[in-house]
């Protein structure tokens, strides 16, 4: 699904990826966990497209493709999405509106004719449901005025309805009290199967008892210094990113 | 088909960037030569077969025109206009003898409509709307005239009117904007050639949305609309606009006087989706849109509201004003207004409270891309009998890009100290955040910016009527494209 060797990443200069490697196969869950400013969500916004971040060196395969070759838009409609640590608030524009542009938006780049509305409203009703939201807020501006919590379902809400191929979850636990966190997470649950992928970005442990993933890498200055499975974030919890980093 | 289903096919056609209006139609007209003068002014008059009072209020209005300079107040560049390398008359000869008939109307004449989304044809005719075609100098056809006599509404061209009503265009002809107003209001009652006359008698609400569409096709040819709606105690009218004109490298005028007089009680809804040729990237070509449009609330509880979208013209100078005269009477102004590459826009509204009690509410919305420049300019003025006044105004700009620009000009003047003004503004440049956001989400950069400036605009949109709000909205992201990326 995607394979990253030794990428080198700046912005102004500054270096932040200094020669990462990761290997995400169909149907795995990965984690990736560290410190502030070690680098996690650059790599989100790097995997998505984002401007202003400087390629250095290193490869990046999706799907067989090229990803640093492909527009944002692209990479989108080739099914990478990333949910935002900070999901953008676009006045004037009603949140089922935006849902349905982008469903279209993907239906049109793969040659598919648009979904007609009836359809889009079944989907969009079920979808809201599993996530616990309400037919009012799929009326509202998006993201205007949503509380923390809101933001966050709302992106899940547009993974489900996008279905992913490979979706990276940045920070998505952060901001979400228990009970939120519990719906995220099942939403993101209800999605997995053997032919997509996730790279859960996190600070806490917390969030990987309700995700359960299959590897955890542990990122610091730049660089993965550890891989395991679940017990390593268990591990992490205990002694601290310090020690770990440390001892890799 | 639907008028929505129509417009939104219509517009589906409209793919790529370049102006998909910009086609010409070969047809012979009937022009006569290039100048301003008398003698130009009494061939209009002729050709109408206008009654005498209607030649002199023109050839006076002329004298005024020679004698008032060009309004300077705008914040554009206009080239020098030579009044006199321009033609002011241009009919097609088919329409020379006023066809009795859709049948006798030259086809290609009506192909340009269909191909303009705006059918004439009785088995076509959009449904709910009744157009008034102007074809350069002339109406070609009203549609829905029958079953609009019925209610007692008078729909028809302005010529028309000067013959069939004629104390009603004495009446309130210049009433509103008075010959003396500034050069290009006289020019316009001097030369005007066509536009669309409406009267709604007391007490009825017009069923049907009354529509004029306007489009230039000869080259080097001005035009000179005019529009007179009246409404009568009571009453209710919506009015939309619409105008598109070919692409040609040399710019032509399109000096326009609308007038609107509301008696008690009486509403006018007035909506313009304004698409002129704007000239190409490098600023070639294009129409100037000089464009005086007032309404006077002159009834107690009286009401007219302005929704404008303007996307075209090289210069735009169109300031949609309403004369607050009657007690308890209400003026809106709604406004989108897009300049992108070398267009200019200098827009905005007059709100002058006289009545007790008005109210007026001012929302624009300033786009700007390119190395455009967009400037607001409104003035409420408000009179010392106008007790209890209000006005609210909101103006936000948007930049896209840095080498356009954005400018804010109100004025406000206040005579009397019971009266509440409030004015907000804001400028933004377009979010990068935002745009990456809805790129992330499988929508290109084009159709993101489209998105985002259209929630932008929404606060304006909505006031469009249902047919016109989806042409507007694909219109929107339509203007902007190129514009970034």
């Amino acid at each position: 699904m995607l394979e990253i060797k030794n990428l080198h990443v700046s912005i102004e200069e500054k270096k932040i990826i200094k020669g990462l490697d990761l290997s995400i196969n169909k149907g795995e869950v990965h984690a990736l966990m560290g410190p502030n400013g070690s680098g996690k969500s650059t790599l989100s916004y790097v995997l998505s497209g984002k401007d202003k971040y400087e390629i250095n060196d290193g490869t990046i395969d999706y799907n067989g493709k090229n990803l640093l070759e492909l527009d944002v838009d692209e990479r989108a409609n080739e099914g990478l999405f990333l949910a935002f640590q900070y999901p953008m608030e676009i006045p004037g524009v009603q949140t089922s509106f935006f849902l349905k542009t982008a469903i279209n938006s993907k239906r049109k780049y793969l040659g598919q004719s648009e979904m007609d509305a009836l359809e889009f409203a079944k989907l969009m009703k079920s979808k809201a449901e599993e996530l616990n939201i309400s037919t009012e807020m799929l009326k509202r501006d998006l993201n205007v005025n949503y509380s923390g919590g809101e933001k966050k379902k709302q992106e899940i809400l547009q993974m489900s309805m996008l279905s992913p191929k490979m979706a990276i979850l940045d920070e998505t636990d952060s901001g979400l009290d228990i009970d939120a966190l519990r719906i995220v997470s099942e939403g993101v649950n209800k999605l997995r199967n053997s032919d997509n992928s996730f790279l859960v970005i996190t600070h806490y442990q917390r969030l990987l008892n309700y995700i359960k993933p299959d590897f955890v890498h542990i990122i610091a200055d730049g660089k993965i210094v550890k891989s395991g499975d679940y017990s390593l974030a268990l591990e992490l919890e205990e002694k601290g990113y310090e020690e770990i980093s440390q001892t890799a | 088909m639907a008028a929505t289903e129509q417009t939104i096919k219509q517009v589906n056609t409209l793919g790529s960037s370049d102006y998909k209006y910009g086609f010409s139609t070969e047809v012979d007209e009937i022009r006569p030569p290039k100048g301003l003068n008398e003698e130009i002014i009494k061939f209009i008059s002729a050709q109408k077969d206008e009654p005498e009072w209607m030649l002199e209020w023109r050839l006076n209005a002329f004298k005024v025109f020679n004698k008032l300079p060009k309004p300077q107040w705008a914040k554009l560049n206009i080239p020098e206009i030579d009044y006199q390398d321009c033609y002011y008359y241009s009919i097609p000869k088919s329409l020379k003898d006023k066809p009795k008939s859709l049948d006798e109307i030259d086809p290609e004449i009506l192909k340009t409509y269909e191909k303009l989304g705006i059918p004439l044809k009785e088995q076509k005719m959009l449904s709910g709307i009744a157009v008034d075609a102007v074809f350069d100098s002339v109406s070609v056809a009203t549609t829905y005239k029958k079953q609009l006599s019925d209610l007692g509404i008078v729909f028809c061209s302005i010529s028309e009117a000067v013959k069939t009503h004629p104390e009603l265009v004495k009446k309130y002809l210049g009433s509103v904007i008075p010959v003396s107003d500034h050069s290009f209001a006289a020019l316009n009652s001097a030369v005007f050639t066509d536009g669309s006359f409406i009267y709604i008698p007391e007490g009825v609400r017009c069923p049907v949305e009354l529509s004029t569409y306007f489009r230039i096709n000869a080259m080097n040819t001005g035009q000179f609309e005019r529009t007179l709606i009246i409404a009568d105690k009571d009453s209710y009218v919506s009015y939309l606009e619409g105008c598109t004109a070919p692409m040609r490298d040399e710019n032509q005028l399109h000096a326009a006087n609308v007038e609107l007089v509301a008696l008690d009680n009486a509403e006018i809804k007035y909506s313009t989706v304004q698409n002129w040729y704007p000239g190409d990237k490098e600023g070639k070509g294009g129409i100037y849109n000089f464009v005086t449009k007032r309404g006077a609330c002159r009834g107690k509880n009286s009401k007219i509201s302005w929704t404008q979208v303007e996307t075209g013209s090289a210069i735009t100078w169109k300031y949609p004003s309403c004369i607050l005269q009657g007690d308890n009477s209400k003026g809106e102004f709604y406004s989108v207004a897009i300049t992108n590459n070398m267009q200019q826009a200098d827009t905005g509204t007059k709100m002058i409270h006289i009545g007790k009690n008005t109210s007026s509410k001012i929302i624009s919305k300033g786009i700007s891309a390119g190395k455009a420049n967009n400037t607001y300019r409104g003035l409420v003025n408000i009179l010392s009998r106008a007790k209890n006044a209000r006005n609210f105004t909101q103006c936000d700009s948007l930049l896209i890009g840095n080498q356009c620009g954005a400018h804010t000009v109100p004025y406000i003047e206040s005579s009397n100290s019971d009266s509440m003004v409030e004015h907000e503004a804001t400028t933004s440049k377009i979010n990068e955040d935002q745009l990456f956001y809805c790129q992330q989400r499988g929508l290109n950069s084009e159709d993101a910016v489209g998105l985002i400036v259209n929630g932008f605009c929404k606060e304006v949109l909505q006031h469009l009527p249902m047919e016109f709000a989806v042409e507007a909205q694909k219109l929107v992201t339509i203007s902007l494209e190129g514009s970034v990326g």
